[in-house]
């Protein structure tokens, strides 16, 4: 009788819990006042928050051989599964016009690159592997889905807290970008306005997505899976003829795999794998990315301003983080701060969202290189 | 002269009425474009002479939004 209630007693989880998963509690109730309260990216917190919160109630099986959790992480994360499905609806709502008007701004997105191979040599001087200090750089291109991807492929253990800090850290993109782009520029080159983008034919936009698929594609062959699915939602968006599929990939599709996506995540974050020094060198580390991203892009513009004859403002190169359309959005704030009349925000969106396509290939090239 | 919006989006309020007098860098109207709300601004001092757009109205760059004299 006794040994009868001692078993059930030990069946509850309540005796089994951690100080490790009260202090995961406190980190997903954290992620909840930031979603509820601070509208930080909603749609992705909730989800993590929720799967952090219930991957550290013991003795679930959850995350078991087939536990539910593991397998939304097993069949939609680790054999890389949701990214390129979320990318699809990226690509199905990214509008490249204002790259395509302005083909210099891809050499921004791709200097704010700078910041994935600052932190990853960072990394490396920090004790990481070569693979762990990979997955950690590409914080620095501020893109969700690609560092889950990256992180993935190259080091899963740090999967938890590198699709963590690079989500806060996008969130974060209001407070970081204006000091440093600030401190990289006078108020004359903040001031500079620029002329209007030209109309971009729909021809253009048709072809774009195939024409960087071959390029992109052929020179990076590790990218294909996130870059070929980006370019898909962008043809069914410009072609014009399939808005039932351009509808579903940023919809319903979307929808339904951030679902899965966020409670794969945030599964991974047991006080086990969460609760090390690793993490916090992980989200220091992805700070200092983020801010070399933001520099290599000003620093960028400035030094093509010195050869070009049309000024671009070299705010607009901090925008080149990705973290679309935040960053554009903080830009133009910027610029408008020095003269109201200063409409930025479509200059900005360039490389803006050549930062994506940058970030997607250093994924590719630092799988190739690292694997 | 005309007012025309610096990039594409929705009007989401006209901050004047025709006939009103406004200085140069007063708020004319306000667009949304991704998500974020832009103001326009009165490039001169003068008369709002004719609102073109109104509320909900989806403009493309250098639609005429009014006309100030």
């Amino acid at each position: 009788m006794e040994e009868q209630i001692a078993k059930n007693l030990a069946g509850m989880g309540l005796f089994h819990l951690t100080a490790g998963n009260l202090i995961m509690w406190a980190v997903a109730f954290v992620l909840f006042y930031l979603a509820i309260k601070k509208q930080i990216e909603p749609l992705l917190l909730i989800p993590i928050g929720f799967g952090v919160f219930i991957a550290n109630f013991p003795l679930t099986g959850l995350l078991g051989e087939h536990g539910l959790f593991e397998m939304f992480y097993k069949y939609g994360i680790s054999n890389e599964l949701i990214p390129p499905l979320i990318f699809l609806g990226l690509g199905a709502m990214t509008d490249f016009g204002p790259v395509l008007a302005n083909p210099k701004t891809f050499l921004l997105g791709a200097a704010a690159q700078l910041g994935v191979y600052g932190a990853f040599f960072g990394a490396l001087l920090l004790g990481f592997t070569l693979p762990e200090a990979g997955a950690i750089g590409i914080i620095g291109g501020a893109d969700g889905p690609t560092s889950i991807f990256l992180s993935n492929a190259l080091a899963p253990h740090l999967l938890g807290a590198v699709a963590v800090a690079a989500y806060s850290y996008m969130a974060l993109v209001p407070i970081i970008i204006p000091p440093v782009a600030k401190a990289l520029t006078t108020k004359q080159e903040r001031s500079i306005v620029m002329t209007q983008l030209r109309m971009v034919s729909k021809g253009e936009k048709i072809v774009f997505p195939l024409l960087a698929c071959i390029i992109i594609i052929s020179l990076v062959p590790k990218s294909a899976p996130l870059i070929s699915m980006f370019m898909l939602g962008n043809l069914f968006m410009e072609c014009g003829v399939v808005e039932r599929l351009t509808d579903v990939s940023r919809n319903a599709l979307m929808n339904i795999v951030t679902i899965l996506l966020g409670l794969g995540v945030g599964s991974r974050m047991t006080a086990a794998t969460f609760l090390r020094l690793d993490t916090i060198g992980v989200f220091t580390i992805g700070i200092v990315a983020f801010i070399i991203a933001c520099a290599g892009g000003v620093l960028m513009a400035k030094l093509m301003n010195v050869f070009s004859k049309q000024k671009i403002n070299p705010l607009i190169g901090a925008a080149g983080v990705s973290a679309v359309p935040m960053a554009a959005r903080v830009v133009h704030m910027m610029g408008a701060k020095e003269n109201p009349q200063n409409y930025l925000l479509m200059h900005a969106m360039g490389p803006n969202v050549a930062g994506v396509i940058g970030t997607a290939v250093c994924a590719g090239a630092l799988i190739s290189a690292l694997t | 002269m005309e007012v025309s919006t610096p990039m594409p989006g929705t009007v989401l309020s006209i901050d004047v009425s025709e006939g009103q007098k406004v200085k140069a860098n007063d708020e004319v109207a306000t667009i949304e474009a991704m998500k974020m709300e832009v103001k326009i601004y009165a490039p001169k001092e003068g008369v709002i002479k004719e609102i073109k757009v109104g509320a909900g109205d989806n403009l493309n760059v250098n639609d005429v939004v009014m006309n100030i004299e």
